[in-house]
């Protein structure tokens, strides 16, 4: 099924090369980090679609990949440790003719803003949540995340870990996203397309880049992630959300990453709706005050 | 039947939740100021959705009210529950109007006169056992002289869209109370008086009048989580702003609703949310993000009974440190407190104001008694309100999101400007927005942050002083107990006392030298609050030079006038 593309997206189409939407701040990651190739994929497929600058919206929370709105040509905020998601379905509710990106961690999405994962989803707010998933807390040099590996040895488990790693991808099928991919960071190609098709996508897309941390997780290398990875047949039945959840669920078994586009579907999203009803009570900015005035006379 | 004319009735209305107590309660208020008298109510509901004891109590008066008075004159128990929870309360003089035959038999202190009505029976042999709230209202219009035509057009306003058959069968439960007391002999004084003329009045709830503020200040978008006692704040916002094309969202939790607002703030809309104490307890953090990005928002924080989860349903003036101080690191906002109904939509138009002029977080602070109590206020015209919007970009020159004014203040882009492009962040930051730790930066921009509220004062009428001249005893109240201050000082006065109020409505930043110039001509000062720790009064000693006597409740229920004036003779004494 093709669901009908994020109709905001292409109304102010400009012709810009990737590197037009990098800002002149340089990136502060180490080198070797996965987060630069989940920059280079964003910033190829802002180009690629022809967004303006100007109606591009990045939000994000904390942590080292909540970092990257200050390396994009943007309108953008840096929020609170958690609360990308509330902020940003605020700015998109406001203003529905904003493009609006949301770029964090493991840790800032399923840790301390775990609360506001679902009803980004459910809500189907119109924006793309690229989920830069290192497995670790890397911006307070190496603690156990929520995706960490059992086994992983961090500053706060140096006897090893005691908690199962959360699967992003299956919360956000079972959350109801309206389209769900995973690459690994370094595929950039892959990357780039999920990142482009999410942002197309009218409703809630979430993408997940897995992403190496040099620093603090020797676990998770770059080679480790790439090994695992293994792209979702072409038979795949994107519609068929059974289909999606069995298919991540039978390669992590396996010990695989499951990657490309799992799911995707349509649903009115959050702004069509407000916007619906406004209709339905026949709203408008100009309505007379003084009829709901009224309405408090004895 | 005669009665000596009473200008200022307080009628108490007890029964069990369900069984019409708060329809009969808004039904008087309706008429009274429909005929053009001064209403002022008080509530009390159940914690629980069915039954409990439901309260409605009712102040009508020919002059203007400030508050919902000491104690009733009249009592009108449905039940037995309503008579024994207020039986103590029962005074020499009281009249006192109860179901009979019922689950009761009362015992009538001396001197209070008893209407038994037969309210159930009569309204089961009407075939209407609904309608034994109406039967005691027509009761109680006979003996007390309440509006009888305004209570009838109130009937078939109210009744009319559940059908014609619904309104006859009112209306004869209303007559034959009348018709029952009629038959009564009246031997108590209390009959309220004419109105002089009919106004152009509304009557509102606190909470729908924070409401219909914000409509009038032009408010875009809210977010809200449901919250005891504010959630009719969201309630009216819900039904009403999108008819004015805005946006609303009933968010996951406080911290997400607050975060909304300030994405929306950032978007360039007018963007407000309603809580309660535990809702802004949640919310310092992200309102530490907005005083440090410069982001406009408005928060309504309708205080209950705390700490904790507290007291939900009851009255208490306690959010007071955490509306100010609330939050980690140096941080600043603006803190507005209502008095009354009218102070709840002007002084909502204000807080937009305040918070599009200096681009930081404002606080009004309301309280669980003025949330549910209604009262008249002149029809508010929309066009008389003075409406400001932010600061925006004029597209000159390179934009910097911070720049370093002489006021302080930085003009905003929307995002959709060309050339406007910048960062909101929570980090220390630059005048372009990005971050920098330098010593100088960082006392530089809080400097900025900070010193741009010193302007605050002289945009609001930041306090009102109540009297003139020397006074033995000044009285400092803040919020709905100015109320009570002003009504215990007026009676104070006849009784030959020098006495005056002051009355801040601004409480950050602080009007110090309001304050020093009111305490320089009172002897004395008292600051009476409904908290356990007078935090009124402890700003007040930390801020300005004055050592004000604290006078602190924490009940649950308001002061009253009396409370005040027997304090002020003790003091005086």
């Amino acid at each position: 099924m093709n669901a009908p593309i994020h109709p905001q997206m292409h109304l102010h189409k400009v012709d810009l090369k990737p590197k037009d939407y990098k800002s002149d701040t340089p990136s502060f990651w180490c080198a070797g980090c996965g987060h630069y190739g989940v920059l280079t994929g964003l910033l190829r497929s802002l180009s690629e679609i022809g967004v303006d600058q100007n109606y591009l919206v990045n939000v994000s929370g904390i942590g080292c990949s909540s970092r990257l709105p200050y390396f994009v040509n943007s309108y953008k905020m840096h929020t609170l440790h958690g609360r990308a998601g509330p902020v940003a379905t605020g700015v998109q509710l406001a203003r529905p003719d904003l493009s609006v990106v949301i770029t964090g961690g493991d840790g800032d999405g399923f840790s301390i803003g775990g609360g506001h994962m679902p009803h980004l989803a459910r809500k189907n707010v119109n924006m793309i949540y690229i989920l830069m998933d290192n497995h670790v807390y890397g911006l307070t040099k190496g603690q156990v995340s929520p995706t960490s590996r059992q086994v992983m040895k961090t500053t706060t488990t140096p006897y090893g870990g005691l908690e199962e790693p959360l699967d992003p991808v299956l919360y956000m099928l079972t959350y109801g996203a309206t389209y769900v991919g995973q690459a690994f960071a370094g595929n950039v190609k892959l990357a780039s397309q999920l990142i482009k098709e999410g942002m197309e996508h009218k409703g809630f897309a979430f993408v997940n880049l897995l992403s190496q941390c040099p620093s603090f997780n020797d676990i998770d290398t770059a080679q480790t992630f790439k090994e695992a990875c293994e792209q979702v047949p072409d038979s795949h039945d994107t519609s068929d959300l059974s289909a999606a959840m069995n298919a991540v669920n039978t390669a992590k078994q396996a010990g695989r990453i499951l990657t490309g586009l799992l799911y995707k579907t349509e649903r009115p999203t959050l702004d069509e709706r407000m916007a619906e009803l406004v209709k339905r009570v026949g709203g408008h900015k100009d309505y007379d005050l003084r009829k709901i005035i009224d309405l408090a006379r004895p | 039947m005669k009665g000596i004319t009473k200008n200022d009735l307080i009628i108490r209305i007890g029964g069990e939740g369900g069984e019409g107590v708060i329809s009969v309660g808004d039904f008087i208020t309706q008429a009274c100021a429909h005929a053009g008298l001064d209403v002022y109510t008080f509530k009390t509901f159940p914690a629980e959705i069915k039954g409990g004891y439901a309260m409605y109590q009712i102040r009508a008066s020919t002059e203007q009210l400030y508050n919902q008075g000491d104690t009733f004159d009249v009592l009108c128990a449905f039940n037995g529950e309503a008579y024994d929870m207020n039986r103590a309360h029962l005074r020499p003089g009281n009249a006192f109007v109860y179901d009979s035959p019922s689950d009761f038999t009362p015992d009538i202190p001396p001197g209070v006169f008893a209407y038994p009505i037969p309210m159930t029976q009569v309204s089961k042999e009407m075939n209407n056992p609904r309608a034994k709230n109406m039967v005691a209202m027509g009761a109680l219009s006979i003996l007390f002289n309440i509006p009888v035509e305004s209570l009838r057009e109130v009937i078939a306003a109210k009744f009319g869209r559940k059908g014609e058959d619904v309104v006859k069968g009112n209306l004869a439960a209303f007559e034959r109370g009348r018709e029952l007391a009629k038959a009564l002999d009246k031997t108590d004084p209390w009959t309220l008086g004419t109105p002089k003329a009919k106004r152009d009045v509304i009557v509102m709830s606190g909470n729908n009048a924070i409401g219909l503020g914000a409509l009038i200040a032009g408010l875009d978008f809210f977010a809200a989580y449901p919250i005891t006692p504010a959630t009719e704040v969201a309630i009216y916002v819900a039904k009403h702003l999108p008819k004015r094309g805005g946006t609303l969202i009933q968010a996951e939790d406080e911290i997400a609703s607050i975060s909304q607002v300030l994405g929306a703030s950032y978007a360039g809309k007018k963007a407000m949310t309603s809580t309660s104490g535990p809702g802004l307890s949640l919310m310092s953090e992200m309102l530490g993000m907005a005083f440090m990005s410069e982001l406009p928002c408005v928060v309504v924080d309708v205080q209950r009974g705390g700490p904790s989860t507290g007291l939900p349903t009851k009255h208490e003036q306690s959010d007071l440190f955490l509306a100010i101080h609330g939050g980690h690191g140096d941080s600043g906002r603006i803190v507005l407190s209502v008095e009354s109904i009218q102070d709840c939509i002007n002084l909502t138009v204000v807080a937009f104001n305040l918070a599009e002029k200096y681009q930081c977080p404002v606080l009004l602070l309301s309280d669980g008694s003025l949330a549910f109590s209604t009262q008249n206020v002149p029809y508010p015209n929309p066009d008389d309100f003075h409406v400001v919007n932010r600061k925006r970009w004029n597209g000159e020159g390179e934009y910097r999101r911070y720049a370093l004014t002489d006021d302080g203040i930085s003009p905003m882009a929307d995002p959709g400007t060309p050339g406007g492009m910048h960062i909101a962040t929570g980090l220390e930051h630059n005048e372009a927005g990005l971050p920098s730790y330098s010593s100088a930066n960082h006392e530089a921009m809080q400097a900025k942050r900070f010193n741009k509220l010193k302007n605050v004062v002289n945009d609001v009428d930041p306090v009102e002083v109540d009297g003139n001249g020397e006074a033995d005893l000044g009285v400092i109240a803040w919020g709905s107990t100015i109320g009570v201050v002003r009504e215990a000082l007026q009676r104070l006065r006849t009784e030959g006392y020098k006495v005056k109020g002051f009355y801040p409505k601004l409480l950050n930043p602080l009007p110090v030298e309001q304050f020093e110039a009111f305490g320089a001509t009172c002897k004395r000062l008292l600051l009476p609050e409904v908290n356990f720790q007078g935090q009124l009064a402890h700003f007040v000693r930390a801020e300005t030079s004055l050592r004000p006597e604290s006078y602190t409740i924490c009940g649950g229920m308001p002061f009253t006038p009396e409370m005040i004036v027997n304090k002020v003779r003790k003091v005086l004494s």
